[in-house]
């Protein structure tokens, strides 16, 4: 039981979660800067892209490469408008979005890599871990898992340092809470903001890298899927911690993954269940989580 | 260029019966995301209120297509609308009661509407051969009736053009319009000076933004498709936010802004048909224009400011 069902389970959940992790993570040090990039959809499927065509000419690496720039690229046409400009970041956002959406769409139909058949790239495959990946139940669900994963093993716990314990982590922090405050100790303010959304885009683009690299091997038109808005959902599930996104993220995997388990189970309920199952479980927990989370008190203005 | 000004004005027929039908959806959604936007109620859901109106809509015309058009065309307008409004009411009550952020909330709605309306022409509302993944084809008395002969114009473009006049009649002209606006302008300053109830307006607000988004997926069962279908928008919610600021939330230019992106769809279906150029390239012009018009408004605001700090 536990062989054929909870493991296949777990894995499933935690190599879903991967991706959204990244997207989540990156956007959670832009919401702590007081900005939210609902431009992320398009950062990802734009780090789809340029991931496909990297990997295509350079090989797996330097198709991470090619993601996290492509996200990178999205990112700054954000930040352009929300921190140059200063123009409402809801709006850019969604116009960021839309833009990922067409400008991936109209390459991939116009450039010819992708003419025909289409591009397939050969996946980079599970690195088990030697030693941890014999382990009962959590060694084939931690430790045997794409190169990606492992990543975030490290940047996690990173990120917690950073935003806890250095300086630049704490000017990030006061940024989100109170700018006046921020810029009054010295920080520039606006070159933080440029910083967390930069990085945003790059997290955002290798979500898609990871997605078109270690999972899918191909680009599809909108691929994406709405990871960009879950990962705003999960940061916010996270309680804009970067232990608590990572959980979060985990919940969200679990999710995705039921409709596996359910399947194995032979259980008869229509799928679309499991396909919103997700959704409703962050307006759910939005809902009864109120309180316990607080947002940056500078977010979104 | 030339097949794109071919599929959207090019002949009469391109404009009555490609570019009007395509504007009318994204009129309704338009001064739905004008209004929600006016009261300062971020309603991202207006593709999810779309569809949630469509269902409602075909549930109407499947139970009721064999009585006369005059009683079944307004009850699918008023399904439309409740189904629309439940789904918006949804978020509202969440924002109200539990304060859930209506930018997130919205985004979610949407993704499980997708799910329900694949499930409605799975399940219950499939077509009775249930080989194809639709509604059965609604009976003669649902189908709205065309304005011009031989065009492919409905009625509901002019229950459009009335939303819209209705719409800015009571923003610009009535008590109601101006307390909505005064929450838009500022919520904390309505409330406290202007002694307006601001959550429960909004709330108000926000179910009758969701009302007028589910009136474009009754029209589009009742006036194009004659069944429920999936694929039933392309993103119309989400072009709805770049129609309502390109005309500045007002109402009357949502009309001239909705017809504008509407031959933008139909210009860029036929591009694709005769040019090749794929009608997603749309979307990368929808988005230029969202981004122009907040540069120039940020631009106008600040001239205006420059303008007060030297005392003109």
């Amino acid at each position: 039981m536990i062989e054929l069902v909870v493991v296949p389970f777990l894995e499933a959940a935690v190599r879903t979660a991967t991706p959204l992790a990244f997207a989540a993570l990156g956007e959670l040090v832009t919401e702590r800067s007081g900005v939210i990039n609902l431009g992320l959809e398009g950062t990802i499927i734009a780090g789809c892209l340029g991931a496909a065509m990297a990997a295509s000419v350079g090989g797996g690496g330097v198709g991470y490469l090619g993601a996290a720039l492509s996200g990178m690229a999205m990112a700054a046409v954000f930040g352009l408008f929300v921190v140059t400009l200063r123009a409402d970041q809801i709006i850019a956002g969604t116009a960021l979005t839309v833009l990922g959406l067409g400008l991936t769409g109209t390459i991939f139909r116009v450039a010819p890599m992708f003419a025909g058949a289409g591009l397939t790239l050969p996946t980079t495959g599970t690195l088990p871990i030697p030693g941890l990946s014999t382990i009962p139940l959590v060694g084939p669900v931690l430790f045997d898992q794409p190169l990606a994963t492992y990543a975030l093993y490290v940047l996690v716990p990173l990120i917690a340092w950073w935003l806890a314990r250095t300086q630049s982590g704490l000017a990030l922090r006061a940024t989100g809470e109170s700018p006046e405050a921020a810029r009054a100790a010295g920080v520039s303010v606006a070159r933080v903001q440029w910083g967390a959304i930069l990085f945003g885009g790059a997290m955002g683009g290798l979500c898609g890298g990871t997605l078109v690299l270690a999972q899918v091997g191909a680009f599809n038109e909108g691929m994406s899927a709405g990871r960009g808005f879950i990962a705003i959902a999960i940061v916010v599930l996270g309680r804009w911690s970067a232990v608590g996104t990572a959980g979060a993220a985990m919940v969200f995997g679990a999710a995705f993954a039921l409709q596996y388990l359910f399947q194995s189970l032979g259980l008869a309920l229509p799928y679309q269940l499991f396909i919103a199952l997700p959704y409703l479980l962050t307006l759910v927990l939005l809902a009864t989580l109120r309180g316990r989370a607080r947002a940056p008190a500078h977010l979104g203005a | 260029m030339l097949a794109f000004w071919h599929g959207a004005f090019g002949s009469a027929f391109a404009f009555w019966s490609a570019t009007l039908v395509r504007a009318t959806p994204l009129l309704y959604v338009g001064l739905a995301v004008a209004l929600a936007f006016r009261a300062g109620v971020m309603n991202i859901g207006a593709e999810g209120q779309l569809i949630l109106g469509a269902i409602g809509a075909s549930i109407v015309a499947l139970r009721l297509g064999s009585a006369p058009t005059v009683i079944v065309v307004p009850l699918m307008l008023l399904g439309g609308m409740l189904g629309g409004a439940l789904w918006a009411g949804l978020a509202a009550w969440l924002r109200k009661r539990f304060g859930v952020l209506e930018v997130i909330s919205t985004i979610m709605l949407n993704f499980v509407a997708l799910a329900l309306i694949s499930w409605m022409v799975r399940g219950p509302l499939q077509e009775p051969t249930r080989v194809y993944p639709m509604s059965a084809t609604f009976a003669v008395g649902a189908h709205w009736p065309f304005v011009i002969p031989g065009q492919r114009l409905h009625i509901g473009f002019v229950v459009a053009l009335l939303a819209a006049g209705i719409l800015w009649f009571i923003l610009a002209r009535t008590a109601v319009g101006f307390r909505i606006r005064a929450i838009g302008a500022g919520a904390r300053a309505a409330q406290s000076a202007g002694g307006v109830d601001a959550a429960t307006l909004s709330a108000r607000v926000f179910v009758w933004s969701g009302a007028l988004a589910g009136l474009a997926g009754a029209s589009e069962v009742g006036g194009v498709t004659w069944a429920l279908y999936e694929g039933l928008s392309p993103g119309y919610g989400y072009t709805a936010i770049a129609v309502a600021l390109l005309a500045r939330l007002d109402p009357r230019w949502v009309i001239v802004t909705a017809i504008f992106f509407g031959a933008l769809e139909a210009g860029g279906a036929s591009m694709q048909r005769e040019a090749g150029v794929p009608a997603v390239a749309v979307q990368i012009i929808t988005a230029t224009v969202l981004l122009t018009v907040l540069a120039v408004a940020r631009w106008r605001e600040h001239v205006t400011r420059q303008r007060v700090t030297d005392g003109l």
